[in-house]
């Protein structure tokens, strides 16, 4: 059961599917707001199948962790899709603390993307490693501040009872901190996913797709398959964060929709930021407003 | 046809080199992407790195600075690698035939799939190349 849930259906398969097809509706709704067509709806679908079957060159002074960081993150992530997954269909699934576990996970990619970037030897990666570092150290403390607004509105580290708190009490999001806490959460996110105003490690215009430049063939393949499924993970864990009221299908892909939207126009209409404007914007502003929640949810509001 | 042959000609992912050209083909070539020609619907995408590169799309003429580096690059991209020629310099290297520093065309350095004539090729021109490229990739089965 624990295989088939890791694998199938909360896990792996189902994420990166829904994944993929949310990666498709992105490049889609981009055209259509910049008057193209865009590609058919089986577009990443076959993205991943050509990568697959493409030649996987490894550069010579390519370290083991080259091949092995693609499924680090891979892993990382199958795993916290499968716990959040969990606990929406049967909240007394969770665990006392799995919401610390999780956040700790949805760090994987990120390190996966820095730790393969290291190993592969090039100077532009080496770039784009170090942007993809200052970056998560940027968005993560607004990230969890946020988090720590969600803890003490519902006094629990347990994904089940914060979801089965908001059933009884009302979404997060409907008050005044958690309302903060969610715009904060929403812009970490932004940057988390890699999305346009954040894309600053994968840089395609200035440092030729920075991180990932050495990959090729099916370890591009698995990265592209990571990315997918953390833009199906990110949304899913803020609405069980912030509007866990109703968890029905329905109620989630609608929700799913809404913010995936959020993020699709902020990335058309804002341009990349630098590494200094990126980090000053994290630490500056958004950390500020992440704090202000965290003081308002101590006073009750 | 084959799923291997069918992903490929759904999404060919092409990495734009410009072996010194006049940079007029490669506005045209950017112009392909813009919203009246917009050939991502077909799934074609400029990429970045060439290690992620289904095609080279290789423009202007290739004097002898830049052999040596076209050769490395088509040696960096990954095999199955499509070679398109874009623009008179590539082809037949146009006004630079007699130069001293232009000895050889394209076609005598790399293996070029598909040919794209014009000084330089209209869009509509590219994307009548990327069609008969699709169809030839069709009956070779590779």
């Amino acid at each position: 059961m624990i295989i088939f849930n890791y694998l199938i259906f909360p896990g792996l398969l189902f994420s990166a599917v829904i994944g993929l097809f949310a990666g498709w509706a992105d490049r889609k709704i981009s055209a259509r707001l910049q008057w193209r067509v865009g590609p058919p709806w089986h577009q990443n679908f076959t993205d991943v199948v050509k990568l697959l079957h493409k030649e996987a060159i490894i550069p010579q002074a390519a370290g083991v962790m080259f091949l092995a960081a693609p499924f680090i993150g891979l892993m990382g992530l199958a795993l916290a899709d499968m716990l959040l997954g969990n606990s929406i269909i049967s909240p007394l699934k969770s665990f006392n603390g799995d919401l610390i576990l999780i956040l700790y996970l949805l760090i994987m990619p990120a390190l996966a993307l820095m730790l393969g970037a290291s190993a592969s030897a090039n100077p532009l990666a080496s770039v784009g490693a170090s942007r993809e570092m200052k970056l998560a150290m940027a968005y993560e403390l607004p990230f969890i501040l946020s988090a720590i607004v969600v803890i003490t509105k519902c006094g629990s580290i347990e994904i089940g009872s914060i979801l089965s708190h908001q059933v009884i009490f009302g979404s997060n999001a409907a008050s005044l901190s958690g309302c903060l806490a969610f715009i904060a959460a929403l812009i970490c996110t932004q940057a988390k996913l890699g999305l346009a105003p954040f894309e600053i490690s994968e840089a395609e215009q200035e440092i030729m797709a920075g991180v990932l430049i050495e990959y090729s063939g099916w370890a591009l393949a698995v990265f592209k398959l990571v990315k997918a499924m953390l833009v199906y993970t990110m949304p899913v864990f803020l609405i069980v964060l912030f509007f866990g009221k109703d968890t029905t299908p329905l109620f989630m892909s609608a929700k799913f929709a809404a913010i995936f939207t959020v993020f699709i126009l902020i990335k058309n209409t804002n341009p990349r930021l630098r590494i200094d404007q990126a980090m000053r914007f994290f630490w500056g502003p958004v950390t500020t407003v992440a704090l202000i929640a965290v003081v308002l949810a101590l006073l009750g509001k | 046809m084959d799923l291997k042959t069918k992903a490929l000609i759904k999404s060919i992912w092409v990495f734009h080199v410009s072996a010194g050209s006049c940079n007029n083909c490669d506005i045209e070539i950017l112009d392909c992407f813009t919203p009246k020609f917009d050939i991502e619907r077909f799934g074609i995408q400029l990429v970045g790195s060439v290690r992620h590169a289904d095609a080279l799309l290789i423009t202007g003429a290739m004097n002898r600075k830049s052999v040596p580096r076209m050769k490395k690059i088509y040696e960096q991209a990954p095999k199955p690698c499509i070679v398109i020629a874009v623009g008179q310099c590539a082809l037949s290297r146009h006004m630079f035939r007699f130069s001293y520093n232009v000895r050889d065309s394209l076609d005598a350095i790399l293996p070029v799939d598909l040919y794209i004539p014009g000084c330089p090729p209209k869009p509509q021109a590219l994307i009548a190349g990327i069609v008969k490229l699709v169809t030839k990739l069709r009956e070779t089965k590779r």
